[in-house]
């Protein structure tokens, strides 16, 4: 396991909570956390093998959160003085008192056992930002050298983004942890320009929790897939566009990690059920009066909740608000059985949720944020003998077979979505039939789980995730996985996006 | 990390000089001071609220690399005296490890504004010193009466400071408020949506805000259900706006030159020229424009199809993107214009305004003028599903209502849409005049929109929603 980063941890961080948390007593608040977040992000941009940007950010400073009278008050700066740390204590008190007013509901937080100066680092083996400039910019010409001298790829783009997150936190209960993550995605993307159309292939490697030895062949095999792309692509151009209606559908998890981050992840965040998040990403249709009973889908569907997985990209030691890593189930056999839940949201449904502990879903995505409820990895689960996908593609006479993750769209009540991807093959009598175009599939969240008819199993079982999940007032960027295995659904809504657009 | 905090001035003149100093051929310091403050309500309560104070500076060097100029970008926040000296050297030798920059170009040149000296503008929570209060009693309102509000209200102030070893020294300081407010009935069946934009939030009345949202609410009185298809359908000014921006974010230059964008010619090239609509359509940028003030120069951070870190600080001009219907300009940075053959750079602006020439009237003039159809409020999860037709899918949310004879009659069920923007400027058949219009969607993030309100005959209603 590697280190905590050595400049972090010379950052006077103890110092600084001391003195923070101090003066929020002081002025009476009933409780008070300090985060020192410093989070380190590289982006390099290539187009047609020629390295279009690279920037290096840091983003460094400190916030602390209260309630004071029942309220929340929150308040971050960046300067790391004790002066400054004092002065974002008493400006996230002042917060609280300036918003007591408005605040009819008292803030209690679920109880959960203090950690006491603990660490935790997550699961990579190289930092990326350990290796040379030149080292990374040289790989990344040398798959868009593949791609680019292929027959019939016009363009490419490459697009790769790193990120090493090192953060303290420290609340008036005593729990103080130190923390450091890693994250990498990479976008690699061939472009197809004809004289009446075009149309791209993307890589269907998902972003990690892995370090820059993902780039390099570790969790993801880069030569097979690079030399595959052109001839994906060329077939795409030269498919058939879908015919609109109802087909059997075998869905990739390179693919199916979309759905489920949308009508299942979203829809059991308990804040969306309870409508803090009405005026902005929205609710649920999983209210919580359907707990336990809401038959979400099929009975082969089990989901998880999980801040644990390795590699994970919602995974953590210790969440932001001192809550340690655990895992739990969703959705079992079908039936909706549990939320992701925060401290508050926790203690003010503890009845319901039958649990007076938080599971640990709360997340800031820099210092100069509050705390929300975010996702954990929601993960869909294979059947522990379960069929291949393969398998799968046999057991449909006439279907598609759905590759690779593109375009995403669900209402504001995670009912109604739109997806596409990256190609989609025929299937007939069982067997794959060369690829097709235009395809989209469109349904609402409880009919598509209900018509799963089978889950692979775990030879077929793929981490997918993203980087970029936008969520709360302000916005917020939070970096999510989905494992599922691939999976088949009877009677699905396929859309011709040709026809769609009128033409 | 104790270091002494520098003054944005200081940090660029002392960046510029170690710079130099180490050897660079260029530089460019980016200073960016923000504050911001927050309130967020719920169920009829305050949930969150925040004051954020941030800083970040940017350094871009420059250094000779073989036949051409090489870059490198480095960018931290908290910055102190003692680490701007470890992040110019950063950027130092970031560009002597990279090759030479593709678009690279003189630096921009200029002189010393007359604002240069002034220190960061601030906000803080005394912003809503008079709307927390009106907040407060539209929240206990809503409680008396059984409805239910949810909202957030966002201020932010920007001060960019940009400075550069050819001579520019530019300030500017950009104000940025809005506030979003969802209303829904007793048994949350319903629910309706009214969103403004703001500088200072002077003009902003939560109480009028409240009444609208009630008004609305009050058309759900009788609920309809329409099935799927391709309606008559009013987009106000916010649901154009919700569209308008992501065509706007599709006028890459570079982009469109490689054939990779709705506004590609088939065969080769940009659809420079072309004509997209018969209607006197107008898309114009203008970073002067009187409540719609945008930065006056370009920023980059990063190099990209339409921008380049070697044209920090070019002077933006009133840019028409289209012009009576025809495509007139795609965004470029210097280096894209001369690979694409247009004669000057026309960089991404902060803003845009649509309009149609003659246009007048409103929303409720043009719901006056229609027979049968429907009106949006607002679009919601807006994605784009085939970049060759810019072909976007997402869906009505907050308020789709019955127009009969005329009129609102009653309130419908949401929609998934499959529509593209450029069509619909084809396609529209009635507008009305141009006004500050706040996306549901994007306005959080870029709030500088002026919209007319459209009369699409045949939105394409793709399927029916169940959410409320």
């Amino acid at each position: 396991m590697p280190d905590i980063d050595e400049a972090f941890l010379d950052l006077p961080r103890r110092e600084l909570a001391e003195a923070a948390l101090q003066r929020a007593r002081d002025l009476g608040v009933v409780f008070a956390e300090f985060r020192l977040e410093r989070i380190r992000s590289e982006s390099i941009s290539l187009r047609d093998s020629v390295l279009e940007s690279a920037k290096d950010d840091e983003d460094l400073g400190l916030a602390v959160r209260v309630i004071h009278d029942g309220t929340w008050g929150f308040a971050a700066g960046v300067a790391l003085t004790v002066d400054e740390a004092v002065r974002v204590a008493e400006q996230a008190v002042n917060m609280a008192q300036v918003s007591r007013p408005i605040n009819a509901e008292p803030i209690e937080l679920a109880d959960e056992p203090v950690y006491d100066d603990v660490t935790w680092v997550s699961a990579y083996e190289i930092d990326p930002f350990s290796v040379p400039r030149a080292e990374k910019v040289a790989l990344l010409t040398d798959y868009s050298d593949r791609l680019l001298k292929a027959d019939g790829v016009a363009h490419v783009s490459v697009h790769v983004a790193t990120v090493h997150e090192c953060k303290y936190y420290a609340n008036t209960a005593g729990t103080s942890y130190t923390q450091q993550r890693v994250r990498i995605g990479p976008d690699i993307t061939a472009h197809a320009v004809a004289e009446d159309r075009f149309d791209s292939m993307s890589s269907c490697a998902p972003p990690a929790g892995r370090g820059w030895e993902y780039l390099t062949g570790t969790g993801w095999n880069w030569d097979d897939e690079l030399a595959r792309i052109p001839g994906w692509l060329a077939e795409k151009m030269a498919a058939p566009s879908v015919d609109a209606g109802t087909y059997d559908v075998v869905v990739d998890p390179t693919n199916l990690w979309l759905t489920i981050h949308e009508s299942i992840g979203h829809a059991t965040e308990l804040d969306r059920a309870l409508g803090y998040e009405a005026n902005y990403a929205g609710t649920s249709f999983a209210t919580l009066d359907k707990l336990g009973t809401l038959e979400y889908g099929s009975p082969v569907m089990h989901v998880t909740g999980d801040r644990t997985a390795e590699h994970g990209l919602s995974t953590v030691g210790y969440d932001d608000e001192g809550v340690a890593g655990q895992q739990w189930d969703l959705v079992k056999d079908g039936v909706l059985v549990g939320y992701q839940v925060d401290r508050r949201m926790a203690k003010k449904n503890e009845d319901v949720l039958g649990t007076p502990r938080s599971n640990g879903c709360a997340y800031a995505d820099s210092s100069g944020h509050i705390p929300i409820q975010r996702m954990a990895n929601v993960s869909l689960q294979p059947a522990p003998d379960g069929p291949s996908t393969e398998e799968l593609i046999s057991r449909v006479k006439n279907g598609i077979y759905i590759v690779g993750d593109k375009s995403w769209s669900i209402d504001m009540q995670r009912y109604n979505f739109q997806f596409t991807g990256q190609r989609f093959f025929k299937i007939t009598d069982g067997k794959l039939d060369g690829q097709l175009r235009d395809v989209a599939y469109q349904a609402t969240t409880t009919d598509f789980w209900g018509s799963m008819e089978a889950v692979g199993g775990p030879q077929t079982y793929l981490l997918g995730g993203a980087l970029n999940c936008g969520k709360a007032e302000p916005a917020q960027s939070g970096a999510v996985t989905h494992g599922c295995p691939s999976a088949l659904f009877r009677n699905v809504r396929i859309l011709n996006t040709t026809q769609e657009a009128g033409r | 990390m104790t270091g002494i905090q520098l003054t944005p001035q200081d940090t660029i003149e002392r960046g510029l000089a170690l710079a130099a100093a180490e050897g660079a051929d260029g530089c460019v310091v980016l200073v960016a001071e923000t504050s911001s403050a927050n309130l967020r309500w719920a169920n009829n309560t305050l949930t969150t609220n925040g004051a954020m104070r941030g800083s970040s500076v940017t350094v871009i060097t420059t250094v000779g690399a073989g036949e051409g100029t090489a870059a490198g970008v480095i960018g931290r926040s908290s910055v102190t005296e003692d680490t701007l000296r470890e992040i110019v050297a950063a950027a130092i030798a970031t560009a002597r490890a990279a090759g030479p920059a593709e678009d690279a170009r003189p630096l921009v040149e200029g002189t010393t504004g007359a604002d240069w000296a002034l220190e960061p503008e601030e906000t803080s929570v005394g912003v809503y010193e008079k709307f927390a209060p009106a907040l407060g009693e539209s929240l206990r309102r809503a409680t008396q009466q059984d409805r239910r509000l949810y909202g957030f209200a966002d201020h932010e102030v920007v001060t960019l400071y940009v400075g550069s070893s050819a001579g520019l020294r530019l300030r500017q300081a950009l104000p940025r408020g809005y506030v979003s407010s969802t209303g829904k009935n007793a048994d949350l069946s319903h629910s309706a949506w009214v969103g403004t934009a703001t500088r200072d939030f002077a003009d902003v009345d939560p109480l009028a805000l409240d009444a609208e949202l009630t008004r609305r609410l009050g058309w759900a009185t009788r609920t309809v259900s329409v099935d799927a298809g391709r309606h008559p359908t009013i987009l106000p000014p916010a649901a154009v706006a919700d569209l308008m921006t992501y065509l706007f974010w599709q006028l890459d230059g570079r982009d469109a030159f490689e054939g990779q964008t709705v506004f590609s010619k088939s065969g080769g090239g940009t659809r420079l020229g072309d004509t997209l609509s018969p209607q006197p359509v107008n898309l114009r940028s203008d970073p002067s424009l009187s409540g719609l003030e945008a930065f006056a120069f370009a920023v980059a951070r990063t190099s990209g199809g339409s921008s380049s870190v070697f044209d920090n600080g070019l002077t933006l001009a009133a840019t028409d993107w289209i012009r009576s219907g025809k495509l007139e300009s795609l965004m470029t940075s210097r280096h894209t214009a001369d690979l694409i053959g247009v004669p000057a750079a026309t960089p991404n602006i902060g803003n845009y305004v649509l309009s149609v020439d003659a246009a007048t009237g409103t929303t409720d003039d043009l719901v006056a003028g229609l027979g049968n159809g429907l009106l949006l409020t607002c679009l919601w999860y807006i994605r784009m599903v085939d970049p060759q037709t810019l072909l976007l899918t997402g869906l009505t949310r907050d308020g789709v209502y019955l127009v009969e004879n005329g009129e609102v009659t009653g309130a419908v069920n949401n929609f998934r849409f499959n529509e593209s923007p450029v069509d619909l400027l084809a396609r529209f058949t009635t507008a009305g005049a141009t006004v500050p219009a706040f996306s549901r969607e994007w306005g959080d993030y870029f709030s500088r929109t002026a919209t007319p309100p459209l009369l699409v005959p045949d939105f394409n209603m793709s399927s029916v929603s169940q959410a409320s």
